[in-house]
């Protein structure tokens, strides 16, 4: 085992180490083999693909699951965790992507739920609060104790996670994607506060799909592929390419596909769209060009496409298609003016989870497959086929529910549904959230190819580097109005789009 | 799209879902072994020595007689009066007449008429040496014979008696099918109301309100005398108010976002109201004889009641067009994730409108059908009846959560609770017990479920692991 670069040689002690961890579930093996320490005061990150078993080790780890082999020691005693509390209570504190907080109690409640602080058996709520402003105050929060959790943003709800962990005491942080939902700056206060606890001698292990975030980040990576660690190397030892092929396993050539399609005329147009935060936003983009939609979390990106898209009421506004004016007042209408939308959040606003792949892909093309009502099963069968073969989507069969899907499946289902309506238009939000390296690159590629079929491609992303590396022109957006463009993305930078947006 | 980029991993973990159409079957339709496995326990507690009576008396004595009857004998055939005994005695007069024996008038009437009839014999010395009745009569007429010194020879012949459980006699079959059809029909509507993740709690109310619109209507025009036409208007009547009251509903829930819960909760109330006011609290009776043909007629060759087989044609109807319409697919959609129904074009507030309607319009079918069996409307009729119906649901399989969910398994729930109800009438459960058991009954299916979608959940939690990783 390397040992992590930046301890001393004499306080080199692992504060947890997990060895030959083996798991399967019924049919699958999720992980093979898998070794991971960590050290005292160390941020250790756990990189790979979907389903690369990163997930499922973390969840042993916390006794989420029970590992079938290997062995688990924590401060140098053997440990076996049969559930999450067991985990909790050795000192190790996770925090999903998904907060277990309760919304409606203060920052204070929640941060002693469970371990309340009483004085002759009834809750002491001026000690609680002035305890848990000490707790915030050390990790920069600017809100008071007494806030309610749903007033929060996701990011301060976040380090009252991050505060929880801290009253009990706990020794391991354990982070699932904590950038997710984070905007630029809220991750570097983020940040801030993980070194801040590092110092102090809080051992972190922090998944992430963010590799620029992984590499400023992390003492030490850990890569997972096939349900195995294949390596942990001190962050320096790592160049970006690396990671992404040892991840991957096979040397890549090149990150982002640049679009090769030489734009043509300008095929739509945006007039004066007001509605919701979007106040008075105008742009063009031509056909066979990919135009990118870049901003802060909340500069209203999305809410622009919903607007086109007819999801919200716009106020006011025109859209134009060939310099015909479309008439949009609901998804329906977008639909048949050949608009489309891939909306952000794949699993609330995309799929019917617990429907088929099958229906789920027919949901928004029924129409053309049908007569009177009545679905011609045979010819639907068949335009999913043709869909899911060209798409690359693997399915076990047509009925598998979409919800056993993974993330890059899901979401080229969704596509597969957008592209069988022909549309001209398409919005892509956020199009690469969450799913792997592979599934990625297969969907820039499909980007590319859009456009190459001369149709409006829209993308909105808060990756810059896949904005800069996708796109041939960059819109950049601040407080819900246009604050600038990137005329030619090929040149731009990341930091030219932060000036604008801030 | 390049599959060359693809890594590797992520073809392995393509679970197959283990034998395909059996196992998905019993996930599916499990519902159906429940109900095969009542059947069975019914049918070993109903067992029991079953008299044959009408035509099938008649048969059975005609086929043995002639081991039993020697030749040149004088034979009565004795029996009462009910349609049964009729077709017994008219049966075994035409099978038996050619034989070569002497076959007496038969005496048929009460126990005294019966009596009278052997007075008379007597009177007039006539002998005889046999008499033939069914096993319920048997003993009647045995008393009344030893009344006669002069007949203390004669002989009486019954019929065969066999094992059979009274559970699966074709009438108590026929019982359990009639029972359940007002309940399952409304189910249809209730099923995809709840497949969108609504409920509806009008129904009951609404089976009052039609029954009585219809009486109502038929009592207007023609009262006894109506017509044909009068009657199927009327009955069109009742089906198109409650459908305006279950569209009301939609209305509520679409237009106005008010949860289907207190908008149906409200519109019971409604509806149970204006059945009263329509009916002034009184029952309505003046209708035709041929009214009770929905409810109480029947097929001629199978004696399937006539309600019952609309019962069946309406369930194939639905499940057709839930399983192979777009209709149908878009109920799924909009249950399961009604902003992605919406995003992808999909009305939804036409969908929900159009269910809470066609609920309705059920929940008036159900009311006509009750009219017509009770041959009477009253504002009294179908009290709690959606208690039931929403229990046909849920035990049938369908998630109260929405976007799952089946027409036929809706059958098989409803076909549960009247066999569960049945069969306790038969083995003598007192009514509340009845209610206890049915109760448990409700809750056991949803536990099922339960346990099924947390076991589904684990699998596709496991699936999330992967893609959040």
């Amino acid at each position: 085992m390397v040992p992590p670069v930046r301890s001393r040689a004499e306080d080199v002690r692992p504060l947890l180490e997990m060895a030959a961890i083996r798991k399967s579930f019924p049919g699958v093996m999720a992980i093979s083999s898998a070794t991971f320490d960590l050290y005292t005061g160390e941020i250790h990150a756990l990189v790979g693909e979907n389903g690369a078993g990163k997930s499922t080790l973390i969840k042993i780890l916390t006794g989420v699951h029970q590992m079938d082999a290997g062995s688990i020691r924590l401060d140098e005693r053997p440990v076996s965790f049969r559930r999450p509390v067991d985990a909790q209570q050795a000192g190790i504190a996770t925090i999903y992507q998904e907060f277990t907080l309760v919304p409606a109690l203060t920052v204070a409640a929640n941060i002693f739920l469970g371990h309340e602080v009483t004085g002759n058996g009834l809750l002491d709520h001026r000690r609680e609060n002035r305890l848990a402003a000490e707790l915030l105050g050390r990790l920069g929060a600017e809100f008071d104790p007494d806030t309610c959790v749903s007033d929060l943003t996701v990011a301060q709800m976040q380090i009252v996670e991050i505060a929880r962990a801290l009253a009990r005491d706990a020794g391991i942080l354990v982070m699932d994607e904590p950038t997710a939902a984070l905007a630029p700056q809220e991750v570097s206060h983020l940040f801030g506060v993980l070194k801040e606890l590092s110092g102090r001698g809080m051992g972190t292990i922090f998944i992430s799909h963010r590799l620029d975030e992984v590499m400023a980040m992390a003492d030490r990576i850990t890569v997972m592929r096939d349900g195995a660690t294949i390596t942990t190397r001190g962050v320096d030892d790592f160049t970006r390419t690396d990671l992404i092929e040892q991840m991957v396993g096979r040397p890549i050539e090149q990150e982002y596909p640049r679009n090769t399609a030489s734009p043509g005329e300008t095929g739509f147009e945006v007039r004066s769209l007001s509605g919701g935060t979007v106040r008075d936003i105008s742009f063009t983009a031509r056909r066979g060009e990919v135009l990118g939609l870049a901003g802060l979390m909340g500069a209203g990106r999305t809410e622009v496409a919903r607007l086109i898209f007819g999801a919200d009421r716009k106020a006011s506004g025109e859209i134009l298609l060939d310099g015909r004016r479309l008439d949009i007042s609901s998804p329906r209408d977008a639909i048949r003016s050949g608009v489309c939308l891939l909306t952000e959040d794949r699993k609330a606003q995309g799929l019917v989870l617990k429907a088929s792949a099958k229906d789920n892909f027919a949901l928004a093309n029924l129409a053309s497959w049908s007569r009177l009502g009545w679905i011609h099963q045979r010819r639907e069968q068949r335009r999913f086929a043709d869909r899911t073969a060209s798409l690359n989507i693997r399915l076990a069969h047509s009925d598998q529910p979409a919800e056993e899907l993974s993330g890059g499946n899901q979401q080229k289902l969704l596509v597969a549904r957008w592209l069988e309506t022909n549309s001209e238009v398409i919005l892509f939000d956020e199009p690469t959230r969450g799913i792997d390296v592979g599934a990625k690159y297969d969907m820039y590629l499909l980007i590319g190819e859009l456009a190459a079929q001369g149709k409006v491609v829209i993308v909105i992303s808060s990756e810059l580097p896949e904005l800069l590396g996708i796109c041939d022109r960059i819109l950049v957006m601040r407080r819900g109005q246009v604050a600038g463009e990137v005329c030619d993305a090929s040149k731009g930078t990341q930091e030219e789009i932060m000036a604008l947006a801030v | 799209m390049h599959s060359d980029v693809k890594p590797p991993v992520a073809q392995t973990p393509s679970r197959s879902r283990g034998g395909g159409g059996s196992r998905r079957f019993f996930t599916d339709y499990g519902m159906v072994i429940v109900l095969a496995g009542l059947c069975l326990l019914f049918s070993v507690l109903t067992l029991s020595e079953q008299h044959p009576v009408g035509a099938a008396a008649a048969e059975d004595i005609a086929d043995n007689i002639a081991k039993i009857v020697p030749g040149g004998s004088t034979v009565l055939i004795m029996a009462q009066n009910s349609d049964e005994d009729a077709e017994f005695v008219r049966k075994l007069s035409e099978n038996i007449g050619g034989a070569n024996m002497i076959l007496l008038p038969p005496a048929t009437g009460a126990p005294a008429v019966m009596r009278g009839r052997l007075a008379e014999l007597d009177s007039r010395s006539r002998t005889f040496q046999y008499i033939i009745t069914t096993n319920n009569h048997s003993a009647t007429i045995r008393l009344i014979l030893s009344q006669f010194p002069a007949f203390s020879d004669v002989k009486v012949i019954v019929p065969q008696s066999y094992k059979w459980p009274t559970f699966l006699l074709p009438d108590n079959i026929r019982n359990v099918a009639n029972q359940i059809t007002v309940i399952a029909i409304i189910a249809i509507g209730m099923t995809m109301v709840i497949i969108t993740a609504g409920i509806d709690l009008s129904v009951g109310s609404m089976i009052a309100l039609s029954a009585v619109v219809v009486a109502w209507l038929v009592g207007q025009f023609g009262g006894a005398q109506a017509s044909t036409i009068t009657m199927l208007l009327a009955a069109l009547g009742g089906i198109l108010v409650c459908g305006g009251v279950g569209a009301f509903s939609g209305l509520m829930v679409t237009g106005f976002r008010i949860p289907p819960f207190i908008a149906t909760l409200a519109m019971m109330q409604v509806a149970a109201g204006l059945a009263y006011i329509f009916s002034e609290g009184k029952p309505i009776y003046q209708l035709p004889d041929s009214f009770v043909l929905l409810g109480r007629g029947t097929e001629p060759f199978l004696h399937i009641p006539n309600a019952v087989i609309l019962m069946l044609v309406l369930y194939a109807i639905a499940h057709v067009v839930m399983t192979r319409t777009t209709f149908g697919r878009y109920v799924y959609a909009v249950g399961g994730n009604l902003e992605a129904a919406r995003l992808s074009g999909i009305r939804v507030k036409a969908i929900l409108f159009s269910v809470y309607t066609i609920c309705g319009m059920l929940a008036g079918l159900g009311g006509v059908i009750m009219a017509s069996q009770l041959k009477s409307g009253a504002a009294t009729y179908g009290l709690t009846y959606e208690l039931y119906v929403i229990a046909a649901v849920v035990v049938g399989g369908t998630s109260l959560m929405g976007g799952e969910g089946r027409i036929l398994g809706t059958l098989i729930g409803a076909f549960i609770i009247a066999v569960i109800q049945n069969g306790m009438n038969l083995v003598n459960v007192e009514s509340y017990t009845q209610k206890v058991v049915l109760g448990l009954v409700i809750l056991g299916a949803v536990l099922v479920d339960r346990i099924k979608q947390t076991r589904m959940n684990r699998k596709a939690s496991w699936r999330g692991d992967k893609a959040a990783a």
